[in-house]
C-alpha cells in the first residue's frame, strides 16, 4: 500500500509542471465550473463505488434473482439491437440516400423517441399494441399474438427508446461516406442495392457498430418505455434497471451491487467502443 | 399543361424510334463509317445536353472504336459532367446517346457498357487491388473464383501480379491508377471514360505513368474518352482533342491541327502561342484591340494570327534598318523562367508572350516594368480564316 503511495506522489509531482502550463491557459471562470462539473459527473459513481456492499457482493451477485435479471437485460437489449440494426439501418439509408417529400417530417418523427419520456412512449405502445390497442386488437384475434407485458414486449420497449440512436447514427456515417464509391460500384455494373451491400455496408460497418453499441447500451438501461408496457415481472420482463429500482425499497445493499454491474457494463462498453474506433481509424 | 411542362423542349427528339435505330439513318450519322470493316453504327454518336441551375452543357461527340478522344478545358467548362452524362451519372436533359448502335440514354449507369476511371480512382478501400478488379465481373454474373481468375489476369497485365493482395491504402498512386484501369477494363467496356486519369500523380510517376497509359490506350478496342486540363496529357493520349469552354465545343481536331491554328485564347495560352483576332486586308491585318499585324498569307475578312514566343525578338532601344515590319513599343510585365529560356510577359501596344535566352535577357537588362520593343517577322506568324 506503501508502496503505491509513493508511485502515486512520483506521478502527481513530475505532473506538476506539465499542468502548470496547461493551466496557464485556461481562464479562471472556464476553469473553475469545468472542474465542478468533471466533480459532479463523477462524484455519484464514487459514492457507489464507497458504499458497496464489497463484502457481501458474491453472495449478492450470485442470488438467482441477479442472474435473471442480468440475464434477460442482456438478451432483451441485444435483441433491441438486433431489430434496430434489421429496421434501422434502412431507415437511415432512405434518411441519407433517397430523395422523397416530407424527409425532414420522416427524420423528426424517427428522432422524436429520443426526446419523449419513455413511459409516455411506454403509454404509446400500449395504445398501438396492447390486447386493446389499435393494432394489438388484431395481433391478438388473428394471430393470438399478445406483446404488453412479455419478454417480446420488453424487446419492443427497448427498441422504440434506442432504434433512434442507431438511425440517427448511421445516417450521419452515411452522409459522411463518399458517395461516389456507389457511383462507381454502379458503373462496375452493381445495382444499387448490390453497390450498398458490397461497398456502402462495409465502408460504414465502424458507424454502424458505434450506433448498435449505443443503442445497446441505452437499451440495457431502459425503464420508463419498459415498466409500463411490459410490466415488472421477474425472469420474465424485469429487467436489471427495474431490478435495482425495487430492490431500493426494500434491500439496498443488492440494488447498489446491481448497480455496481450495470456500472461495470457500462464501462466495458465505453471501452469497446473505443477500441473500434481505434483500430477503424 | 403543355407550357409549363418541361418535357416539351425534349419531345420532337422522342419520336425518333429508340429501339432499334433505322439502319439507313444510322450510317448517315455515324462518322464510324469511316472506319473500314467496321459496322456502320459501331462507335459513339453523341450529343449531351444537360442543364444544371444556370449552366448548360451542350456538345455533339462523335468516336469511332480505337479512338482516343480528349475533352479538354479549363475548370468548370462543362468536362467531367459530359463523362458523368456518359457514365449515366447524370441524367441527361436531351439531345441522344447511342454506343455501337444501342440507345444508352434511358439505361441505368449498371447496365451500360461504360467503364469509368475515376480522378482519384475511387478504389474501394475494403477490397484487395485482386477483389477491387474482380468486382465488376462479379456484378455482371461471373462466379468468384472465375471473376477473380480473370482479374489476376488483368493485374497481370498491368505488371500489378505481386501487388494483387494489397489494399489500395498500400499502393503507390501509379499503382493505384493501374487498378482502376483493370477495374474498368475488366468488365470489357465498349465505351472507357477517363476523368483526369494523372491529376493525382506526382510529376515525377506522372510521365511513367502517362507513357504506360498510351500503350494501354492505344491497345484498347473500343472508344475512349478522357478528360483533362492538362494539354500535354490530352496531346500525348488522345489522336483527337475536343476543347470546351463554358460548356460548348469551342473547337475541335488533331492536336497538332489544333496548335497550329488555336482559335481561342484559351487554347492558344494552352499550346503556347500568341493570337490575335482581327480582319484581315492582304498581308495587313488590323487587329479588333487596334494595332496591325504584317502577315505572309494574304487574306481578307476575319481571321486569326498566332506566332509562337520564340518568333519575337525584344529591343531596349528602337532598332533602325530592322526588316521587320511588326514593332511594336512594350513593357515588361512579368519574366518566367522555363527551362533555360525565359518567358516575357510584355503589356503595351500589343500584349504579347516573348521567349528568349537567360544570356539575351541579362544584356538587355530586363526587369519588369522595363520599355522594350518588340519586333516579328512576318514570316514567322501565321493567318487563318476565323
Amino acid at each position: 500500500m506503501t508502496s503505491l503511495d509513493k508511485t502515486g506522489a512520483a506521478d502527481t509531482l513530475a505532473g506538476r509542471p506539465r499542468r502548470a502550463r496547461a493551466r496557464a491557459g485556461v481562464p479562471l471562470p472556464l476553469l473553475l465550473p469545468a472542474l465542478l462539473g468533471l466533480a459532479f459527473l463523477v462524484l455519484p459513481l464514487v459514492a457507489l463505488l464507497i458504499r458497496a456492499p464489497w463484502r457481501s457482493l458474491p453472495e449478492q451477485l450470485t442470488s438467482t434473482e441477479v442472474w435473471q435479471a442480468l440475464q434477460l437485460s442482456l438478451v432483451c437489449a441485444t435483441s433491441a439491437t438486433a431489430l434496430s440494426l434489421v429496421v434501422g439501418v434502412p431507415l437511415a439509408w432512405l434518411l441519407a440516400r433517397a430523395d422523397f417529400p416530407g424527409r425532414g417530417l420522416v427524420r423528426a418523427l424517427v428522432t422524436l423517441p429520443l426526446v419523449l419520456p419513455p413511459v409516455v412512449g411506454g403509454v404509446a405502445l400500449l395504445l398501438a399494441l396492447g390486447r386493446n390497442g389499435v393494432v394489438g386488437r388484431w395481433l391478438d384475434s388473428w394471430f393470438g399474438i399478445t406483446l404488453p407485458f412479455t419478454t417480446a414486449g420488453v424487446i419492443l420497449a427497448e427498441t422504440f427508446v434506442a432504434m433512434p440512436f442507431l438511425v440517427i447514427s448511421v445516417e450521419g456515417t452515411l452522409r459522411a461516406a463518399d458517395r461516389r464509391y456507389e457511383e462507381a460500384a454502379q458503373t462496375l455494373g452493381a445495382s444499387r442495392f448490390t453497390a450498398f451491400r458490397r461497398v456502402t455496408l462495409p465502408l460504414i460497418a465502424p458507424g454502424i457498430a458505434a450506433g448498435a453499441v449505443l443503442a445497446w447500451a441505452r437499451a440495457l438501461g431502459e425503464f420508463g418505455a419498459t415498466i409500463t408496457f411490459a410490466g415488472n415481472f421477474p425472469g420474465r420482463t424485469q429487467t436489471m434497471p427495474l431490478a435495482v429500482y425495487l430492490a431500493l425499497q426494500n434491500d439496498p445493499a443488492a440494488a447498489i451491487a446491481l448497480s455496481l454491474v450495470l456500472l461495470a457494463v457500462s464501462v466495458a462498453v465505453l471501452a469497446g467502443l473505443r477500441d473500434r474506433w481505434v483500430t477503424a481509424s | 399543361m403543355s407550357d409549363d411542362h418541361p418535357m416539351t423542349d425534349t419531345a420532337p427528339a422522342a419520336p425518333d424510334p429508340a429501339p432499334a435505330p433505322a439502319p439507313g439513318n444510322a450510317g448517315t450519322n455515324a462518322p464510324a463509317a469511316a472506319r473500314p470493316g467496321a459496322p456502320a453504327d459501331a462507335g459513339l454518336d453523341a450529343r449531351l445536353i444537360v442543364d444544371r441551375g444556370s449552366f448548360r452543357l451542350d456538345i455533339e461527340l462523335t468516336a469511332a472504336p480505337g479512338d482516343v478522344v480528349a475533352l479538354l478545358g479549363p475548370n468548370g467548362a462543362g468536362k467531367t459532367t459530359a463523362l458523368r452524362a456518359l457514365a449515366g451519372l447524370v441524367p441527361l436533359t436531351g439531345g441522344r446517346l447511342r454506343l455501337d448502335g444501342t440507345d444508352l440514354d434511358r439505361l441505368p449507369p449498371e447496365a451500360r457498357p461504360v467503364g469509368v476511371v475515376f480522378q482519384d480512382y475511387l478504389l474501394f478501400p475494403h477490397l484487395t487491388a485482386l477483389d477491387n478488379v474482380a468486382f465488376g465481373p462479379r456484378c455482371r454474373g461471373a462466379g468468384k473464383a472465375e471473376a477473380r481468375a480473370e482479374a489476376a489476369a488483368w493485374l497481370d497485365r498491368m505488371g500489378l501480379a505481386d501487388h494483387a493482395g494489397a489494399k489500395p491504402r498500400h499502393l503507390s498512386g501509379g499503382q493505384a491508377q493501374r487498378v482502376a484501369l483493370a477495374r474498368a477494363l475488366a468488365t470489357h467496356p465498349r465505351l472507357l471514360l477517363l476523368d483526369e486519369p494523372l491529376a493525382a500523380l506526382d510529376a515525377r510517376t506522372r510521365l511513367e505513368v502517362r507513357a504506360r497509359l498510351r500503350r494501354h490506350l492505344a491497345a484498347f478496342e473500343a472508344v475512349a474518352v478522357l478528360v483533362t486540363h492538362d494539354p500535354l496529357d490530352a496531346m500525348v493520349l488522345a489522336d483527337r482533342l475536343v476543347v470546351v469552354e463554358h460548356g460548348r465545343i469551342v473547337q475541335e481536331g488533331t492536336p497538332a491541327d489544333i496548335a497550329r491554328h488555336p482559335r481561342t485564347d484559351y487554347i492558344a495560352q494552352l499550346v503556347g502561342l500568341n493570337l490575335y483576332r482581327g480582319r484581315a486586308d492582304g498581308h495587313t491585318v488590323r487587329l479588333d484591340s487596334g494595332p496591325e499585324i504584317t502577315t505572309s498569307e494574304e487574306l481578307t475578312g476575319p481571321v486569326f494570327v498566332a506566332f509562337p514566343p520564340g518568333a519575337v525578338t525584344l529591343h531596349r532601344d528602337r532598332p533602325t534598318g530592322s526588316s521587320a515590319r511588326n514593332l511594336w513599343r512594350c513593357a515588361i510585365e512579368g519574366l518566367e523562367i522555363h527551362g533555360d529560356q525565359i518567358r516575357a510577359d510584355l503589356t503595351g501596344e500589343l500584349p504579347l508572350a516573348a521567349d528568349l535566352t537567360t544570356a539575351a535577357a541579362a544584356e538587355l537588362d530586363l526587369h519588369p516594368g522595363a520599355p522594350v520593343w518588340a519586333t516579328v517577322k512576318a514570316t514567322q506568324t501565321h493567318a487563318y480564316p476565323a
